[in-house]
C-alpha cells in the first residue's frame, strides 16, 4: 500500500497495453452500469442482480471447466449464459412482487453451490478461480474486449429501443398495464440486459462486488436528483469514477481494483446523501420563512383596507 | 352520442363461488359519464380491471365496438384507486403525466419533445399542479398526486375514461375542477367515463346514469331512477330512505355503506 502515491508509477504502468484494455473495458462496463442502474432502483432490482451475479459466477465456473476439454470456451461467455439464465429463471419464477425475494434467495443458494462444486473439479491455478471473485480485469485482451464492446452496444442499442415503455412499467406499473403496455414481457427482457451487464461485471470487480458499479451509482444519483433523464447521466457520471478511478488508484499498489471501485462508489453515495441532507434543511428553512411570510402578509391586508 | 363506446352482454363476475355480479348487460356511448356505486367489495374496482382487460369475465363478453382494431391501451386513460400503487423513486409528477402521453410508445421519444413538454405542462396546469409537477411524487401528499393522476389520464386523450376513486383525498376545491376537467373531456371529445365512487354527490350534476352494485344484484338508470328509496329499497332488500336536499342525495337506512369514508380494498388484492 506504500505504492498508492507513487503517481511515477501509475504513470509508467498506464502505459501499457493491457492496463489500456482493462480501462476501455471498465468504461464500456461503467456506461452500461450506468445507464441500467437507475431503472434497477426503481425496480427494487439490488437483490436480483446480486443473485444474477453469483449465477454468472457459476457459469464461468463451467466455463473454466468446459475449456480444459473444449479449445475456445472463454470465461465470459460462461459467465453472460450463466448471468442470462439466472435472469431468464429469475423473471419467470418470481413474477409475483410478493415471491420475488424468496425466488432469488432460493436459486442463488443452488447455484452458488454449483459453482463451488464446479470449482473444485478445476485443476487449473487458484488464481483464476479467486479472479471470479474479485475481478481480473487486468488480465482482458483483446477478444475480451470485442465481447465487452458488442455486449454494450447490444444492451443500450435495446435499451434505446424499450426505454418509455420500461421506465412507464418500472415507475408506474399498474397504469402502464392498463396503457396496454406489456409490463409481463418487459420484466424478463430487462432482466436479460441487467444479466449480461452483470456477466461483464464479474470479469472487472468480480462477482462478489458488481452492486458496486449496478446498484451504488445509481442509488446515490436518485438521492440528488428525481428526474430519470438526469438519473442515468448522474449514475453514469458515477460508475465510470469508480470504476476507472479504482484502477488507475490499484495500479501502484497491486491491490485487486475492487477495494477501490467500491470505496469511492459508497464515497459517492454518502456524499450524495449529504448533499440530499444539506437541500432538505435549506428546503424546510425557506419554507418556514415562507409561511411566515404569508402569515405577516395575511395580517397586513386587512390594514390595508382600512 | 350514438357511437357506443363499451358494450357488455350477459356480463358476469365470479371469483370462486363467489359471484360479484351477473346478468350485466350495459352499452357505454361515446361521451356518456356512468358513475359505479356499491359498498364495499360489490365488485367497482373489479369491473374496472374487466374492462382494463386485466380481468377475465366468468361469463358473458365485453367489447369495445368504437375502436374496432385499434389496441385497447392507448385509447384507455385509468386513474387507479389511490393507495394501490406504489411511488417510484426518480419520478417527478412531470414524468408521470409525461408517461401518461407516450409512455406506451418504443423508443427515447426525442423527436417531438418540444411539443410533449407543452402538452405535459398544459395538463400540469389544467389540475393546478404547476408549482408541485417538478418535485419528486415521493414528497407530494395524498391531494397532489391525485391530481398528477388525473392530469396522466388526461393527457392522453383517451376515447374511455376508467376512474377509480379519483376525488378521494381531494378538498371540495379540487373534487370541483377535477369533475370539470373531466366532464369538459367528454363534452369537447365524446370520452366514455366510467367513474366508481362512494360519493356521487360532487359529481351529481354530471352523471347520465349510475350503475348500482350490491351483493351479486345490481341497478342501472339515471340518478333519478336508480337513487330513489323504492329501487334501493328493493336493491337492498331492506328499508331505505333516500332524501334529497339542496339538490344533494343523501341516502339513510341500515347498513347502507354508500356514504362510508373509507375506499374499498376487497377486491385491490385479487391480482
Amino acid at each position: 500500500m506504500e505504492n498508492l502515491f507513487d503517481i511515477e508509477l501509475t504513470l509508467r504502468l498506464l502505459g501499457l497495453d493491457f492496463v489500456r484494455h482493462a480501462l476501455l473495458a471498465s468504461a464500456l462496463l461503467g456506461l452500461v452500469a450506468g445507464a441500467l442502474g437507475p431503472l434497477i432502483v426503481m425496480r427494487r432490482m439490488a437483490f436480483a442482480v446480486h443473485g444474477t451475479a453469483e449465477l454468472a459466477f457459476t457459469g464461468a465456473a463451467a466455463a473454466l471447466l468446459l475449456g480444459m476439454v473444449f479449445e475456445g470456451v472463454a470465461v465470459e461467455y460462461g459467465a453472460i449464459a450463466g448471468a442470462v439464465l439466472a435472469a431468464l429463471l429469475l423473471g419467470i419464477l418470481g413474477g409475483r412482487s410478493a415471491e420475488r425475494d424468496s425466488v432469488i434467495g432460493v436459486v442463488l443458494a443452488f447455484g452458488l453451490g454449483v459453482g463451488v462444486l464446479l470449482l473444485w473439479l478445476y485443476p487449473g491455478r487458484a488464481h483464476t478461480q479467486l479472479g471470479l471473485f474479485i475481478g481480473q480485469v487486468i488480465s482482458i485482451d483483446r477478444t475480451n474486449l470485442a465481447v465487452y464492446a458488442v455486449s454494450t452496444v447490444a444492451v443500450l442499442g435495446v435499451l434505446a429501443l424499450l426505454y418509455r415503455p420500461l421506465l412507464f412499467a418500472s415507475a408506474d406499473p399498474v397504469v402502464a398495464a392498463a396503457r396496454g403496455v406489456p409490463v409481463s414481457l418487459l420484466t424478463p427482457l430487462f432482466a436479460v440486459l441487467v444479466g449480461i451487464a452483470t456477466a461483464l461485471g464479474v470479469q472487472t470487480v468480480g462477482m462478489l462486488l458488481v452492486l458496486a458499479l449496478l446498484v451504488t451509482p445509481a442509488a446515490a444519483a436518485c438521492r440528488v436528483t428525481s428526474s430519470p433523464t438526469r438519473a442515468i447521466v448522474l449514475a453514469i457520471a458515477f460508475a465510470e469514477l469508480a470504476v476507472l478511478g479504482g484502477i488507475v488508484l490499484s495500479l501502484a499498489p497491486g491491490v485487486p481494483i475492487s477495494a477501490f471501485v467500491t470505496a469511492i462508489s459508497f464515497a459517492i453515495y454518502l456524499s450524495c446523501r449529504l448533499v440530499e441532507h444539506l437541500r432538505a434543511r435549506v428546503r424546510r428553512r425557506k419554507d418556514a420563512d415562507a409561511s411566515e411570510g404569508a402569515a405577516t402578509a395575511g395580517a397586513a391586508a386587512p390594514a390595508a383596507g382600512r | 352520442m350514438t357511437a357506443t363506446a363499451v358494450e357488455m352482454r350477459d356480463a358476469g363476475l365470479a371469483f370462486g363461488k363467489r359471484s360479484l355480479w351477473s346478468g350485466l348487460d350495459l352499452d357505454i356511448g361515446a361521451g356518456e359519464f356512468i358513475a359505479v356505486l356499491g359498498p364495499n367489495g360489490s365488485g367497482k374496482s373489479s369491473l374496472l380491471k374487466v374492462l382494463l382487460g386485466q380481468l377475465s369475465l366468468s361469463a358473458g363478453s365485453v367489447r369495445f365496438p368504437a375502436l374496432q382494431h385499434r389496441r385497447r391501451g392507448p385509447a384507455i386513460g385509468y386513474i387507479p384507486q389511490q393507495g394501490t400503487t406504489e411511488e417510484a423513486p426518480a419520478v417527478r409528477g412531470v414524468d408521470l403525466v409525461g408517461l401518461g402521453l407516450d409512455g406506451h410508445r418504443w423508443g427515447l421519444g426525442l423527436r417531438g419533445k418540444r411539443e410533449r413538454d407543452r402538452r405535459v405542462a398544459e395538463a400540469v396546469r389544467a389540475v393546478g399542479a404547476t408549482p408541485f409537477a417538478e418535485q419528486p411524487i415521493t414528497r407530494l401528499s395524498g391531494g397532489e398526486r391525485q391530481r398528477l393522476r388525473v392530469a396522466q389520464a388526461l393527457v392522453g386523450e383517451p376515447s374511455v375514461l376508467l376512474c377509480d376513486e379519483p376525488l378521494l383525498s381531494l378538498d371540495v376545491t379540487h373534487q370541483g375542477v377535477v369533475g370539470e376537467l373531466i366532464e369538459r373531456r367528454r363534452r369537447s371529445a365524446g370520452t366514455a367515463v366510467v367513474f366508481v365512487t362512494h360519493e356521487i354527490n360532487p359529481v351529481l350534476p354530471y352523471v347520465d346514469r349510475v350503475l348500482y352494485l350490491h351483493d351479486g344484484d345490481f341497478r342501472v338508470g339515471t340518478p333519478d331512477e336508480v337513487m330513489n328509496s323504492a329501487t334501493l329499497s328493493s336493491l337492498y332488500g331492506t328499508k331505505i330512505e333516500v332524501v334529497r336536499l339542496a339538490g344533494q342525495i343523501h341516502v339513510a337506512g341500515a347498513h347502507v355503506a354508500l356514504c362510508e369514508d373509507e375506499p374499498h380494498h376487497v377486491e385491490e388484492r385479487v391480482l
